[in-house]
């Protein structure tokens, strides 16, 4: 077909068109049907959905091998054998009988002396003859004794609070507690250092977390700040979504203490709820001993949650929540831990009872010789060469560093296992603070950790820090030669 | 066809209820008349065949309770929402305890729970939580109760009732205050104290929990056993140490909820399947093997099939040697958790696996408490040496939570001796 030249108007158009031959309109036309066609009404060719035959499905789980259950663990794993090295006989009091040896116990923390004290015992054993030894059955159905409601009152009115609820376990208390409150949508911040109890109530709870760094008041500023812009942009989301600041009174990771003061200033200054854990605080710290509150002498019901072990200074076992009735009741349907476990044993429920009564007829006692002792082992240890000291004052806990950390975790943590096994040949138990490392959110120093104990007399810390400084000189002039 | 009328007027067919009854007999004739021997399921247990050994029967709900029920529930629902708008306005007092409204901060309870704590637990909260004055035993003495005001507070009244015990979990009896037991553990608590305050890997580990690890694997008949202070936690501390992200979970859909929280700490990927159906579980191994991951679809590393022993809250009984079965085939692991079967089935109380007569070491996790039939507290696993030399190292319990208390484990100790070992239960 000839080109057709600008200048053609519509007429000699047409006229070309009926001259044109016929097959050739007709070829014409069919085109313009195929091309119709084409785009409006052909069939997407979208990839079909694969479906396996029984035969390849067969031959796939065949050829499927799991992982093993569990890695390999050698029986000469460190950590193993210093566990079979390391069998405790007879009463863990004072004194620890490790191995055959007795050796001055400043590995467990036994802060009051209670593990080793006879008024409990015989309690103990008195209700034991009422009650038998298990509970055979959860708070809700028949395994509510009186034991445990005494001793939730006790514990209520000890701490000043409308009301108090027990667990059965001490990890399980704050474990169940976050995530009945804080649910998926909400927000924590989380201080960095908390111990794994806190971390896995996080997981828990499904919330969103946000870690703060240890201690750091300003970061924890800056991240209320951020949210604040957040909520004003979407103050309809913010409205249903609860705020929880979670911390511990006494960081047993680090041996300090949080600024409880601040905290409850930032709580009311950005409406967050504050969460307390007081598992090394309660039973240590304030002048009675009733915790961090009282440490900083700021009123008990400026926290809305305050949970606690009963398993450290209190000497018995399981755990606690206290704090508003309307906080507290809500556990009771809702705290995992509390409503489909066995309750406490009853015999260990009035130990705790009988610890509680010690606490409080010697409280003048009790606390500043602990304080006293801890401020004295924190100044014996200030002078051992090469290592380094973690830990206010008056923690009870300390972590006792390499001072020059060689870089490599493995290596560090056995040199401070040489430091603890030549500590103890010299008559002092210690111990190395074990974590899951792969599973901590920040996981310190490799550290050997302190316990001070109320009960310990001046020449027995004389006798702690003498053979703490040999025994370190002993092993890092070993390693350096 | 017989019809037994009862008291309250439903009707029972008595055929069905004489057949359940003659399998029972049936049953405990076999266990009592010759030895468990082992046996290899595969040959034993044909899927065929287990329909009619294994036997349960549930009664079916009426279709009128049903109606009756649901119209009861919405019933409540309504009038609670009358009431709460007449509290809101005034003309009601509020008695219980309700949430002050702090400005600027974000209610802490949705209004669900807080609104069926007050109009539908409220009215039968007097059943639940009932506290005792006496040992959890055949016989308990109820601490009275009344309340004036509907159950908003509840008060003693200070009376006590003797009452038979068939709500605690005392199935061997053993929740005494006198017997060897009791003597046991108050020697042993005059000797080695009430507290320990120390974990297991930092000075917690005591000769007398040795002896208890090593008496529970003897117990079970596997090759070691590691123990903890509480049931519940056995479960949430130590799932995540065998399963994490990456693997699968095949949960049964009634499982406990200390099953359900270690499955959900651990970070694997959770599947449910129907309450005891072995066919759901079959096909969803299959599907899960062929298919994989469902949004990477990369292989699974390791399958977990997480299942009771007895079910409390239905009564039901796990059909152990399908599962087994099943495991073999798909080379999947089986965590089986028999807090209230161990001590309470099979003809030694060795537990389910007893009762089915099938070899413990079939089972990779065995799982269980004392609580129950041991009148005690705390819990086990029990595996191979390498499964509980890695729950030694790795198990949350081990590293961050204290140990038993002495008294408590010695007690166990106690009852293992008294439990025979060479005769039938």
């Amino acid at each position: 077909m000839a080109v057709i030249p600008a200048t053609w108007d519509l007429y000699e158009l047409l006229q070309a068109v009926v001259q044109a031959p016929t097959y050739h309109i007709v070829f014409e036309i069919l085109l313009i049907l195929w091309i119709i066609k084409l785009i409006f009404f052909s069939k997407s060719y979208a990839l079909e959905k694969t479906v396996l035959t029984t035969k390849e499905k067969d031959e796939l789980i065949e050829e499927w091998q799991p992982e093993p259950l569990v890695p390999d663990i050698p029986d000469t794993h460190p950590v193993l054998q210093a566990l079979e090295r390391n069998i405790i006989t007879g009463r863990p009091d004072k004194y620890l009988n490790v191995n055959g040896r007795s050796c001055l116990n400043m590995a467990t923390m036994n802060f009051l002396g209670m593990a080793g004290d006879q008024t409990i015992e015989t309690e103990a054993i008195k209700c034991l003859r009422k009650y038998g030894v298990g509970s055979c059955g959860p708070r809700g159905f028949y395994g509510t004794m009186d034991v445990h409601l005494v001793l939730e009152d006790n514990l209520a009115k000890f701490m000043n609070c409308e009301e108090a609820i027990l667990y059965s376990y001490g990890f399980a208390t704050i474990a169940s507690a976050i995530p009945a409150y804080s649910k998926r949508g909400d927000i924590i911040f989380c201080d960095e250092g908390v111990c794994f109890s806190i971390q896995k109530g996080l997981v828990a709870s499904r919330s969103f977390i946000k870690f703060f760094k240890h201690n750091d008041m300003e970061h924890l500023e800056r991240l209320l700040i951020e949210q604040q812009k957040e909520d004003k942009k979407n103050p309809k989301k913010a409205k249903v979504t609860r705020r929880f600041l979670v911390a511990e009174g006494l960081y047993i990771k680090h041996g300090d203490i949080c600024p409880l003061p601040k905290l409850v200033e930032l709580k009311w200054k950005y409406k967050v709820r504050i969460f307390l854990e007081e598992s090394f605080s309660f039973g240590v710290l304030g002048k009675c001993g009733r915790g961090v509150t009282e440490h900083f002498d700021i009123p008990v019901d400026e926290i809305d949650l305050i949970a606690a072990s009963l398993e450290n200074s209190v000497g018995s076992t399981g755990g606690f929540c206290c704090g508003k009735k309307y906080v507290i009741d809500h556990q009771r349907l809702s705290g995992l831990g509390y409503c489909f476990s066995a309750s406490l044993p009853p015999m260990l429920a009035s130990a705790a009872t009988q610890a509680l009564t010690i606490m409080e007829a010697n409280s003048a006692v009790l606390f500043t010789s602990l304080r006293e002792n801890a401020e004295k082992i924190h100044d014996g240890l200030l002078q051992v060469e090469g290592m380094k000291l973690m830990g206010v004052p008056i923690s009870p806990l300390k972590h006792l560093q390499l001072g020059e950390p060689g870089g490599d975790r493995d290596m560090d943590t056995r040199t401070l296992q040489k430091i603890v096994d030549e500590v103890q040949t010299l008559g002092v138990a210690m111990t190395l603070a074990r974590y899951l490392e792969k599973e901590e959110h920040c996981l310190p120093q490799p550290s050997i950790r302190i316990a001070v104990s109320c009960k310990l007399t001046d020449t027995e810390i004389k006798n702690v820090i003498e053979c703490t400084k040999k025994a370190c000189q002993t092993v890092l002039n070993e390693n350096s030669s | 066809m017989q019809k037994l009328t009862s008291k309250i007027g439903w009707k029972y067919d008595m055929t069905e209820v004489k057949r359940a009854y003659s399998m029972c007999l049936k049953k405990q004739a076999q266990a009592l008349s010759e030895p468990r021997k082992l046996v290899d399921m595969t040959t034993h247990y044909p899927q065929a065949d287990l329909a009619d050994d294994f036997y349960e029967t549930f009664e079916k709900i009426p279709l009128h309770v049903a109606i009756i029920t649901y119209i009861g529930t919405v019933l409540v629902i309504f009038i609670g929402y009358i009431r709460e708008f007449l509290r809101a306005v005034g003309i009601e007092k509020l008695k219980g305890t309700m949430e002050p409204m702090i400005e600027g901060f974000v209610p802490m309870y949705q209004d669900w729970s807080g609104f069926f704590n007050r109009n539908i637990y409220r009215r039968v909260q007097d059943c639940f939580n009932q506290p005792l004055s006496s040992v959890a035993g055949t016989e308990i003495n109820l601490i009275e109760r009344t309340s004036n005001d509907h159950n908003w507070n509840l008060e003693f009244t200070g009376e006590t009732k003797k009452v038979l015990n068939f709500g605690s979990y005392n199935y061997l009896g053993f929740a005494e205050n006198t017997g060897p037991c009791v003597e046991a553990v108050a020697k042993c608590s005059a000797e080695y104290g009430v507290g320990i305050c120390a974990s297991r890997q930092e000075m917690g580990y005591l000769d007398l929990h040795k002896e208890l690890d090593e008496l529970t694997a003897e117990y079970l008949g596997v090759d070691a056993a590691i123990t903890f202070p509480m049931g519940f936690a056995s479960n949430s501390m130590n799932m995540p140490s065998l399963v994490q992200k990456g693997s699968l979970i095949l949960s049964d859909e009634l499982n406990h909820c200390s099953l359900i929280l270690g499955a959900r700490l651990s970070g694997a990927c959770i599947q449910t399947f129907k309450h005891n159906n072995m066919e759901d579980l079959e096909e969803k191994l299959r599907a899960a093997i062929v298919a994989g991951h469902p949004r990477t679809s990369r292989r699974w590393k390791k399958i977990l099939i997480v299942v009771e022993g007895v079910y409390s809250m239905e009564g039901s009984v796990i059909c152990l040697p399908e599962v087994l079965r099943l495991k073999k085939k798909y080379k999947a692991y089986v965590y089986l958790d028999e807090a209230h079967s161990i001590g309470a089935m099979g003809s030694r109380g060795r537990g389910i696996v007893d009762y089915f007569g099938l070899d413990p070491k079939d089972v990779d996790v065995m799982m269980g408490t004392f609580t129950k039939s041991f009148g005690s507290s705390g819990g086990y696993i029990g595996g191979t040496k390498k499964l509980i030399n890695h729950l030694r190292l790795h198990s949350h319990a081990s590293i961050y939570s204290n140990t038993s208390i002495l008294s408590v484990a010695t007690s166990h100790t106690a009852d293992y001796l008294l439990l025979p070992h060479n005769h039938g239960a």
